[in-house]
């Protein structure tokens, strides 16, 4: 199975917070409630349906899952 | 409020008297006529609309992805998920200056009314970035206590008497009494809040005057809290913004404070009302779910972005300001647009069985807080105010049905939530 990686598009994040909501391991916000990925995005193995669960949920589509 | 259509007094006062507007709740509105035609006449203040809106959209949506009316000194109306979500995202050729689809189109004498739903950039980024932080999900964490306290408060006051219109005694009460508690002024003044709500956001698509008296209203109201903190500074959300600094280092004028109130006001509690009234109209109709629910709350996560979903009452507005074209659809200067989400959040290319419930929905980006640069500042403050008043209300009374001797009324226009809802227990 590939590594994932997630990573928040903050041009395109306006803080719904869904992503957070659905996978709090993942994400985390700013002091205005937007969002971006904890640390460098690495996606740790198990949580690879929510990273893609995060990305089905946001209504703005910031949320990129990439496969290295 | 309840629209009643068969006063005939409605036709002649167009234009009634200031006082007649804002003593009595059930003004007469003029009265548009009936709709026949939605594809090419749609009216969102028509009784069909208001009472059962989702067909309509459909036959709207089935037609084209952007219809036009007449009404309203033109109009168009997006109808798919792609097409709302084109025009909120593009701010060059659609403006916020005004937010409400109305009879008139008065001239916009103050272009900082509501920062910052009314602003477009770059005004807006400021002014939003300001009204952020003490709506981020960890600052909304903090009430949450308060908000529970609020909800059994208003439970116990009719528990008893095993029936209730939920919507008058219970979903009204809790972002009113909700806000207060954040502005720091007293809940007991929650019904000067309703009574401005409704004369903006209802009467005022119809009727400047009762529009203009309650928004002076309000900003009288305001004006004495804010001279009051002056002497006597307070932590609450007043004070914060009294103290907050533009990005320059100047502290807001006061009228940018008001405006910023008057918006949280108008925008905090209709709203919210509305949503949390429309779940409970869904539970109390559909027991499999209530039952669901009740035994398992686990499902409130999903379950509330989807009654969000299914249910969404907010319906914002963009004036066109450059011809464009929209999911192949040309677009004019002149017009205003109907932003309906609640509309977006019903088709079914974006949302499979988009005209069902489905509490344990996983894939939901709904568009229910609006998308692109205007997303609800308040959309964690109204999640957990949503989740809250359920969570309370099914562990207090987890067998509730409607009533079948009484009659659910809609709201009307621009926010759409049960404004009478009869319920047995």
């Amino acid at each position: 199975m590939p590594q994932l990686k997630v990573h928040v598009d903050p041009d395109k994040c306006q803080g719904h917070a869904r992503c957070k909501a659905v996978a709090p391991e993942l994400f985390e916000f700013d002091a205005y409630g937007n969002a971006h990925e904890i640390g460098d995005g690495v996606v740790p193995s198990g949580l690879e349906d929510k990273a893609y669960l995060a990305r089905a949920n946001c209504p703005e589509f910031a949320i990129e899952v990439i496969e290295e | 409020m309840t629209v009643r259509l068969s006063n005939p007094e409605r036709n002649q006062l167009k234009k009634p008297p200031k006082e007649a507007v804002m003593s009595e709740d059930t003004s007469p509105l003029p009265q548009h006529p009936p709709v026949t035609d939605w594809i090419n006449d749609f009216d969102h203040t028509d009784p069909k609309w208001t009472e059962n809106p989702f067909p309509i959209w459909d036959e709207m949506r089935n037609a084209s992805p952007v219809v036009h009316t007449d009404r309203f000194l033109g109009c168009y109306m997006p109808t798919t998920y792609e097409a709302v979500r084109a025009i909120a995202n593009d701010t060059e050729h659609f403006s916020s200056r005004r937010v409400l689809v109305r009879d008139e189109r008065p001239e916009i004498k103050n272009a900082n009314a509501a920062p910052p739903i009314t602003s477009d950039p770059p005004v807006h980024k400021p002014a939003k970035q300001l009204l952020l932080p003490p709506f981020t999900p960890a600052a909304v964490e903090k009430l949450e206590p308060r908000m529970r306290a609020i909800c059994n408060e208003l439970i116990d006051e009719f528990i008893t008497e095993g029936r209730c219109d939920a919507a008058a005694r219970y979903t009204k009460h809790v972002p009113v009494r909700t806000i207060a508690h954040m502005l720091g002024i007293p809940e007991k003044d929650g019904d000067l809040f309703i009574k401005w709500i409704h004369a903006i956001l209802e009467l005022g698509i119809k009727n400047e005057s009762a529009l203009l008296q309650a928004v002076d209203e309000m900003t009288e109201y305001f004006a004495a809290e804010i001279e009051k903190r002056r002497t006597h500074p307070t932590d609450d959300l007043i004070s914060y913004l009294m103290n907050a600094k533009l990005p320059n280092g100047a502290p807001l004028e006061d009228a940018h404070v008001t405006g910023s109130l008057r918006l949280l006001l108008i925008a905090g509690i209709d709203t919210t009302w509305s949503a949390i009234g429309a779940s409970l109209w869904h539970l109390a109709k559909t027991p499999e779910d209530r039952k669901r629910l009740a035994a398992d709350p686990s499902l409130m996560p999903t379950a509330i972005e989807e009654l969000l979903r299914a249910y969404s009452p907010v319906t914002m507005a963009r004036e066109v300001m450059k011809e464009t074209v929209v999911s192949g659809c040309p677009v004019k200067p002149g017009n205003m647009v109907l932003l309906s989400f609640p509309t977006a959040n019903r088709d079914p290319a974006v949302f499979p069985d988009a005209e069902k419930v489905v509490l344990d929905r996983k894939e939901n980006r709904h568009a229910a807080f609006g998308l692109g640069i205007h997303r609800c500042v308040g959309s964690n403050l109204a999640r957990m105010e949503m989740t809250v008043a359920i969570e309370e209300w099914l562990k207090r009374i987890p067998e509730f049905r409607l009533d079948p001797d009484g009659e659910v009324t809609w709201s009307q226009g621009t926010v759409r939530g049960p404004r009478q809802l009869p319920m047995l227990f």
